[in-house]
């Protein structure tokens, strides 16, 4: 009865069409709804005092003045939080023994990161609660404060949190044997230690949330810039005591989010608390200053990593030791172990071996908390392993693409199971690989680079093959006890002017998450796109779901609204056969009437039907229910993940006397599986793609050794801009997952995947002739020009 | 002739009625002197389109137009404004001044959360208004302070080209 | 990040802002372009009690050829370093650099005025009126005086204005047919404060160099005139050995300060490109 969906030809054929999103047009016309722009009648501000010191006891606060401040309403503390809510804990079972210390919105007796939040104001505005923070005393007595990684692991280390062992949050090992043997018969052994700096999301509008306490229904009513509201409705259920079905969580538009605004965060809960105390709205906006210092921050990374091969450049096996700094505690829910976790089981994933060894260490420090941010471990995963081929390849004697050519699995080997346990279903590198040789011209491009050589141009060719994380199970966070959803659901409806209503779980960030449920739902029921109204992020109205992250919404979210559509379409036509007299397999519904399948002649149109349910059920047959409204749920299941590949290609110029680096251009071939919307998916790499390029070459969260973040605003913090970002040339190759129906996979994480990777590869290929080399991101000039040895 | 009372150092706290032309009408609101443009659009005027990304300057949120010229409305007291002629993404929307830039940005998918995209197109008008027909190196450069997370720049870039293209009587692609 | 509560006057006449000022006393700033001084009054780094506005006294405005210098109102705006012509024809080295001053919005607002009043070690045009021997006429409670810009720069943020004066006008000497000029920063992005950037003014007869003055920014607590450089070159003809001789004269010209991502030894390596490359430019004639 449906049409194969690849097909263009046919009417309402929306799956892999680029259509403009419907939503966009609002946001273009400074319509958008954000959290920031919100105001409720009698909303308070809340602002925080925050720590000064990376660790210390907190001795004293005296809020007096404070309080006396005419506006202020309330300042709170640690103790007045604590009797409203339950601390929480950031770690999950499946990562077995991780540790973590209680947390709670604010501190009672210690503070463990410089900027933490440490006493809250709620005042008439928000410039009179910063005037009341500059009020309010604390006495601090300082404690030994512990910094970089190196000095958290030593033996007699000040401890981040007193009463610990150690300074160790997890340790993980993986071996499938043999490794040293392989090592002893290899031939070549490349071996390279690599350091990945701190970055942050860095979103445009910054975290805000308002919280609306009604003491006289008991309901809370919370606006969220959040990617996930079902999490955050359990989570402000379970810990302020308040029965679920009261708690209701909006998540409107929202400026930019990529991971960072899904976790708990101290002044949300704590914002949440202080509307319960008031029994008012409060609101809180992050400033860009707090942003810095109080949003979780990423990677943080030191990697060894060796790998051996065979004298024609086979991988035999690899061996990685990666130690990573997190914080004073893991984040909650997600835990801060899930990238370095990541990591161990990314590394050398597009590549056919058999022998792996891998040993992670989490770590805590005085710093604010890491976690999960767009493309969660995958960028060091690829540059380990990407840049060790390189290495390899030069000492093999083998082009990269030679050497890449040789290792990826085959296009034909799947199912194929990596040496860390990951199982693919069907990869696509051999045929991204050729791609992306004929779009980047690489052999005019490396004649290029001779010639320019020649008059002392230094410029890089890089490319990097990936493998991505998509769709995930509840493998992925369900197994630990986390009450995080894998699966989504949808209530779609035919309303009575025969138009389609859409209520899904997953969210809208601007990647265009309604845009594809439309054309999903549309293209399956056989209607005018702007005949669906897509409804997002409210659970008080969205059935309970996963929402958005880790490249789930078109995977998860688009088969969720495939099946419920077919289901709805079922109904409807069950209705028209009864009108119609026929079986409901002859008929089928084109551009919103009922035809006949075979010859397409129109019998009426579904608004017919709908006018029939609603208006005059008593003309339809006895014992007739119709069921013109459908809910319905889809949780993945086959594999655990459904991985995407890619390749990426990169060209730049170092300027080997200031050590900066020009990028000219960057290619991607990727792999997504089935495209939905194909400009929403370039669109999605390119911006990937970006924030992987800001992070190889600029972005970097530098702390003193007091811990304090020396460069926390966003004129000193060096976001990309869009003078130094170059054009990015894009194609594809589609493997559909076989687990859907859609076959869709994410995409919203490949770009920023592997970019940082290319561009190290980049470098490094430019300084060749100078015999340097760079293994370290941020790739800036002060290490280039340490690398050339010119200062 | 000084014109400065000197009462006025005991009234920090106290607000000042300020008037502009706000988006071709005459608005008057009280303001505190410390109270930025930016705050004053968005909270006194609610016109929510101009956001507050950073606050200094560096990111181009808050772009408006000030007597006719992009402007961080971060950057400025609304007091500072007093008697200015402001446009603001809503106003440039109703004019259609900018309907083709909306619309080129809209097929392009030239945005992705929408936060940026306000002050983007306010400093998209001013470079057109500028140069007629920029190329893609000078349309990156006018753009060098407005700072967008989400789409990696390209199809703004795109955008904003073909709609110069277009203005000055060429073809888009 | 909202400012501390302040007192606002808009000044008229200049009389009018000096006067304010005398009365309020040490807690009242001057505000003309306000691009850095809004955000500092942000972060609450400065509260003053009063702010005073100079932006409407007009005889703080207008370009204008005066003896032999070019006289730049000091809310002369940015922008207006790119588009008026006067300032592209006779004081050259300040059109050229505009560019680099932050990004366009920012140039729409911010004055010259401003700039060199602040004396930001990292901008340019503080450091341009030092390659451009330009001075400072300065308007204050104890009347009118003209700084050569060699005088203006004091340390860190302080210079030769005193309290409760401000800058009427900067004058630069009009650019002649026998001087070159150069300019170039090395900045990470478009319109970042630059690692290292450079301004030079040189006057010149055939290829021999009569005079130069070299001044640099971002390499210290001032902007800085590089005299070590400017005497290797003052009498030569530049080829690459004097190139050279004024490159290794920056180590005793400059002593950058510990920064906590440029160490001093990068930012004079970067200085000595800078200026070996401004130097091949001027070569050139260009």
């Amino acid at each position: 009865m449906s049409a194969p969906l690849i097909s263009l030809d046919r009417p309402n054929s929306y799956i892999g069409r680029s259509l403009p999103r419907p939503n966009a047009k609002r946001l273009l016309a400074g319509r958008g709804r954000y959290v920031s722009d919100l105001h409720l009648p009698r909303m308070l501000h809340a602002a925080f005092l925050r720590s000064p010191h990376a660790h210390a006891k907190i001795v004293s606060i005296n809020t007096d003045a404070a309080r006396a401040v005419e506006g202020v309403h309330l300042v709170a503390t640690g103790p007045d939080l604590a009797k409203i809510c339950t601390p929480w804990i950031g770690t999950l079972d499946h990562f077995k023994g991780m540790t973590s210390s209680p947390q709670l919105p604010l501190p009672l007796d210690r503070v463990v990161w410089s900027g933490q939040a440490v006493v809250a104001v709620v005042a008439e505005s928000r410039a009179i609660a910063e005037d009341a923070l500059e009020l309010i005393e604390v006495n601090y007595e300082e404690l030994p404060v512990v910094v970089d990684v190196d000095g958290a692991r030593e033996v007699g280390s000040p401890l981040v949190n007193p009463g610990s062992a150690n300074n160790v949050c997890f340790r993980s090992q993986l071996d499938n044997g043999a490794v040293d043997d392989a090592f002893a018969k290899a031939s070549h052994v490349v071996e390279e230690e690599f350091s990945f700096g701190r970055h942050t999301a860095v979103t445009l509008e910054p975290r805000a949330i308002v919280a609306d306490y009604d003491p006289a229904a008991g309901m809370l009513t919370v606006h969220h810039a959040t990617q996930t509201p079902y999490q955050f409705q359990d989570l402000y259920s379970r810990h302020y005591g308040i029965p679920e079905a009261r708690v209701r969580v909006i998540a409107t538009d929202i400026g930019g989010s990529f991971g960072m605004k899904l976790h708990v965060y101290h002044e949300d809960m704590a914002v949440v608390g202080l509307s319960i105390l008031l029994g008012r709205p409060v609101k809180y906006v992050a400033d860009r200053i707090e942003s810095f210092v109080s949003d979780i921050h990423a990677r943080d990374h030191r990697v060894r990593a060796r790998m051996a091969l065979d004298a024609r450049g086979g991988i035999l096996a690899m061996d990685v030791v990666d130690l990573t700094a997190i914080g004073a505690f893991s984040t909650y829910p997600r835990t801060s172990v899930v990238e370095g976790n990541q990591v161990i089981r990314l590394i050398g994933a597009p590549y056919c071996f058999r022998n792996y060894r891998a040993t992670l260490e989490v770590i805590f420090q005085n710093k604010v908390q890491t976690s999960q941010y767009r493309a969660v471990g995958h960028p060091i995963a690829c540059a380990v392993t990407e840049r060790l081929l390189d290495m390899a390849a030069s000492k093999v004697g083998l082009d990269p693409f030679a050497i890449r050519a040789q290792n990826v699995i085959a296009d034909d080997a799947y199912p194929h199971t990596s040496p860390t346990g990951y199982r693919f279903e069907a990869l696509s590198h051999q045929a991204c690989l050729k791609r992306l040789h004929e779009i980047m011209d690489y052999d005019s491009l490396r004649a290029e680079q001779a010639d320019l050589r020649k008059r002392g141009v230094y410029r890089g060719i890089g490319i990097a093959t990936f493998v991505e994380i998509t769709n995930p199970s509840p493998a992925f966070y369900g197994v630990g006890g986390a009450r995080i959803s894998s699966q989504d659901g949808a209530i779609v409806s035919l309303t009575p002017s025969g138009e389609v209503r859409c209520l899904i779980s997953v969210t809208e960030q601007g990647q265009g998450t309604e845009s594809i449920i439309g054309q999903i739902v549309a293209d399956q029921l056989g209607l005018a796109q702007e005949r669906i109204k897509v409804i997002t992020g409210d659970t008080e109205v969205t059935p309970h779901g996963g929402a958005t992250w880790a490249c789930r919404g078109a995977g998860i979210g688009g088969e969720t609204a495939l099946q419920s559509a077919r289901a709805l379409k079922r109904n409807i036509l069950e209705i028209a056969a009864l009108v119609l007299q026929e079986q409901p397999s002859a008929l089928d519904i084109v551009d919103g009437e009922v035809v006949d399948a075979s010859t397409r002649n129109q019998r009426m149109p579904i608004s017919e039907i709908a006018r029939i349910v609603y208006f005059r059920s008593d003309t339809l047959p006895p014992g007739t229910q119709a069921q013109l409204t459908v809910s319905h749920h889809f949780a993945p299941q086959g594999y655990p993940f459904a991985f995407t590949n890619g390749i990426q290609g990169c060209l730049l110029d170092v300027d080997v006397e200031t050590g900066f680096v020009k990028l000219l251009k960057h290619f991607i071939v990727e792999d997504c599986g089935r495209v939905i919307n194909p400009m929403l998916v370039d669109e999605q790499l390119r911006g990937g793609i970006v924030q992987g390029l800001g992070a190889a070459l600029f972005e970097e969260c530098r702390y003193s050794e007091t811990g304090q973040l020396v460069n926390g605003s966003l004129a000193d913090y060096l976001v990309p801009m869009p003078m130094e970002m170059p054009d990015i040339v894009i194609a594809h190759v589609e493997t559909p997952t076989a687990d859907t129906e859609l076959g869709a996979k994410g995409v919203g994480e490949a770009g920023t995947a592997a970019a940082s990777a290319c561009v190290l590869n980049a470098v490094n290929d430019a300084l060749a002739p100078l015999g340097a080399t760079i293994n370290s991101i941020p790739i800036t000039p002060a290490r280039v020009l340490k690398a050339l040895k010119r200062f | 002739m000084s014109g400065f009372d000197e009462t006025l150092l005991g009234e920090a706290d106290e607000t000042v009625r300020v008037r502009f032309v706000v988006n071709g009408r005459k608005v008057a609101c009280e303001v505190a002197p410390r109270e930025t443009l930016v705050d004053c659009l968005r909270e006194k005027l609610e016109l929510t389109g101009t956001h507050a990304g950073c606050e200094m300057g560096a990111c181009g949120a808050c772009l408006i137009q000030l007597d006719g010229r992009a402007v961080h409305s971060c950057l400025i007291f609304a007091v500072q404004a007093d008697g200015a002629r402001i446009d603001t993404i809503e106003g440039l929307s109703e004019s259609g001044v900018i309907a083709d830039l909306q619309a080129e940005f809209h097929r392009r998918n030239a945005l992705q959360c929408g936060f940026c995209t306000p002050g983007m197109l306010v400093n998209a008008e001013e470079l057109l208004s500028l140069v007629a027909q920029p190329s893609r190196e000078q349309i990156r450069d006018a753009l060098s302070g407005n700072y967008c997370r989400c789409t990696g720049y390209e199809a703004i870039i795109d955008a904003i080209y073909a709609v110069a293209k277009a203005r000055s009587g060429g073809v888009t692609t | 990040m909202k400012a501390r509560a302040f007192s606002y006057f808009r000044a008229a006449t200049i009389d009018q802002a000096l006067d304010a000022h005398a009365r309020a006393g040490d807690d009242a700033r001057f505000i003309a372009g306000g691009q850095s001084l809004v955000p500092a009054l942000s972060l609450r780094l400065q509260a003053p009690r009063l702010l005073i506005d100079i932006t409407h006294i007009d005889e703080l405005r207008g370009v204008r050829r005066e003896g032999g210098y070019l006289r730049i109102g000091a809310l002369t705006r940015h922008c207006e370093m790119l588009t008026e012509a006067s300032i592209a024809e006779s004081a050259p080295l300040l059109h050229v650099a505009a560019p680099f001053v932050a990004h366009p919005a920012i140039r729409n607002r911010g004055t010259i005025g401003g700039s060199v009043a602040l004396a930001d070690p990292a901008s340019e045009f503080p450091a341009m009126t030092l390659a451009l021997d330009a001075e400072i006429e300065i308007v204050g409670p104890s009347g009118r005086r003209r700084v050569k810009a060699d005088d203006f720069f004091i340390d860190l943020f302080e210079t030769a204005l005193q309290p409760g004066e401000l800058i009427a006008a900067i004058h630069v000497p009009l650019f002649r047919a026998d001087q070159r000029f150069a300019f170039d920063e090395l900045a990470r992005r478009r319109g970042d404060y630059a690692l290292v950037g450079c301004g030079i003014m040189a006057t010149c007869q055939g290829s021999r160099i009569e005079d130069i003055r070299i001044s640099f920014f971002s390499v210290g607590n001032t902007p800085t005139r590089v005299k070590g450089a400017e005497r290797a070159l003052i009498g030569a003809r530049l080829d690459v050995e004097r190139i050279a001789a004024a490159q290794r004269a920056l180590e005793c010209d400059l002593a950058p300060p510990e920064g906590d991502e440029v160490p001093p030894a990068m930012r004079l390596h970067l200085a000595r490109v800078l200026l070996g490359r401004l130097l091949g430019r001027l070569g050139e004639g260009a």
